[in-house]
């Protein structure tokens, strides 16, 4: 009870931040975007090949697009909480008895809100360019992108409070992010990638997500692979939740 | 365990590890102190910068786990009972902690309510410390944009917002105008005067000399000297007067004449004589006449009390204020 209600005290604290600034949430959509406008064009022309059935392009490729905005646009998160480092605010909360997790939740959950509300607006504008999405399948697929999101978000605050410092957050994360995506067949689907690539890929949890929404959005949902997603998605979101609690704890000892 | 002692710490230790080339290095910041804080008193923890008063406050407000040693702050064991003590201890750190982007009564409210109060109580109370920081005239606007002393007054409402018995204050005027640091201290003497406890970390000794009853000097990790700011300066060896004379040879006629009836205390700089003795006002006029029958003319004459910087300066042999940027 007291652990719920801190939450939402440190998530109404950390919305009101946001919607300070409500325009960086579509400024972090900005890249999305363009794959969408630039890029997803090119796919169009590819449909045929292994992985990418001809005509269903769009429905491959938006998925992917989504857990690509959950990866790279939750996991910069840290920067905020560097900021209430240095301020002193993170250690004006730890000298009152509120709960640590409720701390770090609130901040996470606030990640995942905004990240969802950048799914369903991205899904709004590929609408127009062809998409046809199993809306059953699409609002369960916002479970595993919330998932995601609390992945790297958590990544994110742990170096955050690692380091307390900006300098080396940006490539530690950029280190992370961009194999953990490149494995994850978002661009272009793995079945174009020679063995020893696809193996690599089976080790990158967030391809087993990719694999998840990608059936969500057919609205396939006998496929095994949705809960392979889930199950590993949310296995790794309350890991790494830990691992950034654990950091936070370590701050104050 | 005395209940009017509200901190009390023995052998109070904290090490750091620090990377350095070479490897892993052990830095004893502070290194086993012996503290006791009595109810309803401003305790002073004196000391320059990186003598390890922060580190110290950081433990008492259970932001750093002690390296060894033992503590009770308010009673409660400083280890075994950090949330009652979390609960219990008001707590103002240097850097304030202040959410800027928010306003000032935003972030009352919300610290109110970390503290487990409901929101009408929270608002309440922070209605309560508007007024009385008198604040009302910003407080609404977004703390980015509040004076340093503006900004000063929120730290310290937020610190105590849910009343503590004990607040924990780490250099609360550094950085401040006098007019702020003034009105500061007045707020520091009103709530002593309702009972609060207040431990006061500061390197500034006119500040510990005001406000402080009980005054710890800490250098180096280890407590040197404790006392009253009387006790502290009378240790020090009396009042100092001192005499300046028209020229060098009138000074080393005078020095001569003085070291005779007062051997153990004299020192010449400048045509100036130095003389460290105790009753410093009674004195003065006896040894005025002895010059004046000596035919030696005095020039000025100035007699002070012993500041806290020359407590530091005798049992560290550094000034406090030399000290400034050490590290």
């Amino acid at each position: 009870m007291k652990m719920l209600h801190e939450t939402r005290l440190m998530f109404i604290r950390n919305m009101q931040h946001t919607l300070r600034n409500p325009v960086f949430i579509f400024v972090s959509m900005f890249q999305p975007l363009l794959y969408l406008l630039l890029f997803m064009p090119l796919l169009n022309g590819l449909g045929g090949v292994p992985g990418l059935p001809s005509g269903k392009t769009v429905e491959v490729f938006i998925p992917g697009l989504l857990v690509m905005q959950a990866l790279f646009g939750s996991a910069f998160v840290g920067f905020s909480l560097i900021d209430d480092i240095r301020t002193g605010v993170i250690e004006r909360f730890l000298v009152t008895p509120v709960k640590r997790s409720a701390i770090l939740l609130g901040r996470v959950l606030r990640d995942a809100v905004v990240l969802l509300m950048q799914c369903i607006l991205i899904t709004l504008v590929a609408i127009p360019f062809g998409l046809s999405v199993n809306v059953g399948g699409f609002l369960l697929s916002l479970l595993l992108y919330a998932l995601i999101g609390v992945t790297m978000a958590s990544i994110s605050y742990g170096f955050a409070l690692i380091y307390k410092i900006e300098d080396p957050l940006a490539p530690t994360l950029n280190t992370i992010t961009l194999p953990v995506s490149l494995l994850s067949g978002i661009i272009l689907p793995l079945a174009l990638a020679p063995i020893w690539l696809q193996d690599l890929a089976k080790i990158n949890p967030f391809s087993y997500a990719v694999d998840a929404v990608r059936a969500l959005f057919v609205g396939n949902f006998q496929n095994v692979e949705i809960v392979e997603g889930f199950a590993i998605i949310s296995a790794l979101a309350i890991l790494l939740f830990l691992w950034g609690l654990r950091s936070l704890k370590k701050m104050a000892s | 365990m005395v209940e009017d002692f509200v901190i009390e710490t023995k052998g109070l230790r904290r090490n750091f590890i620090s990377k350095e080339r070479g490897g892993k290095k052990v830095v004893e910041a502070v290194k086993g102190i012996d503290l006791t804080v009595r109810r309803g008193e401003i305790f002073g923890f004196l000391g320059p910068n990186g003598a390890g008063k922060s580190t110290t406050q950081k433990m008492l407000s259970t932001l750093l786990q002690p390296t060894g040693g033992e503590a009770k702050v308010l009673g409660y064991d400083l280890v075994k009972q950090q949330e009652q003590i979390r609960q219990n201890v008001g707590c103002v750190s240097q850097t304030g902690g202040a959410d800027l982007a928010s306003t000032g009564l935003e972030n009352l409210v919300l610290q109110a309510q970390l503290y487990g109060l409901n929101i009408s109580t929270a608002k309440k109370y922070a209605a309560e410390f508007v007024e009385r920081f008198q604040m009302s005239s910003f407080i609404e606007r977004p703390a980015s944009s509040y004076s340093g002393g503006q900004k000063r007054r929120l730290d310290v409402a937020l610190g105590m917002i849910q009343h503590p018995r004990l607040l924990l204050l780490d250099e609360p005027t550094s950085g401040l105008d006098p007019q702020s640091r003034a009105y500061l201290w007045e707020q520091i003497k009103n709530l002593k005067a309702e009972g609060v406890t207040i431990f006061l970390t500061t390197q500034y000794m006119d500040e510990a000399d005001k406000l402080c009853d009980t005054i710890a000097i800490i250098d180096n990790g280890k407590i040197i000297v404790t006392g009253t700011p009387g006790e502290l300066k009378s240790n020090v060896g009396g009042d100092m007067i001192v005499f300046g004379f028209p020229s060098e040879e009138i000074t080393r006629n005078a020095e001569t004449l003085l070291t005779k009836i007062r051997p153990e205390s004299i020192q010449t700089k400048n045509n100036l004589v130095y003389l460290y003795t105790q009753n410093g006002e009674r004195v003065m006029p006896d040894l005025l006449r002895f010059l004046d029958a000596k035919n030696l003319e005095v020039q000025s004459i100035m007699s002070s009390k012993p500041s806290l910087d020359d407590v530091f300066l005798k049992y560290t042999g550094r000034s406090l204020r030399e000290d400034d940027g050490r590290r």
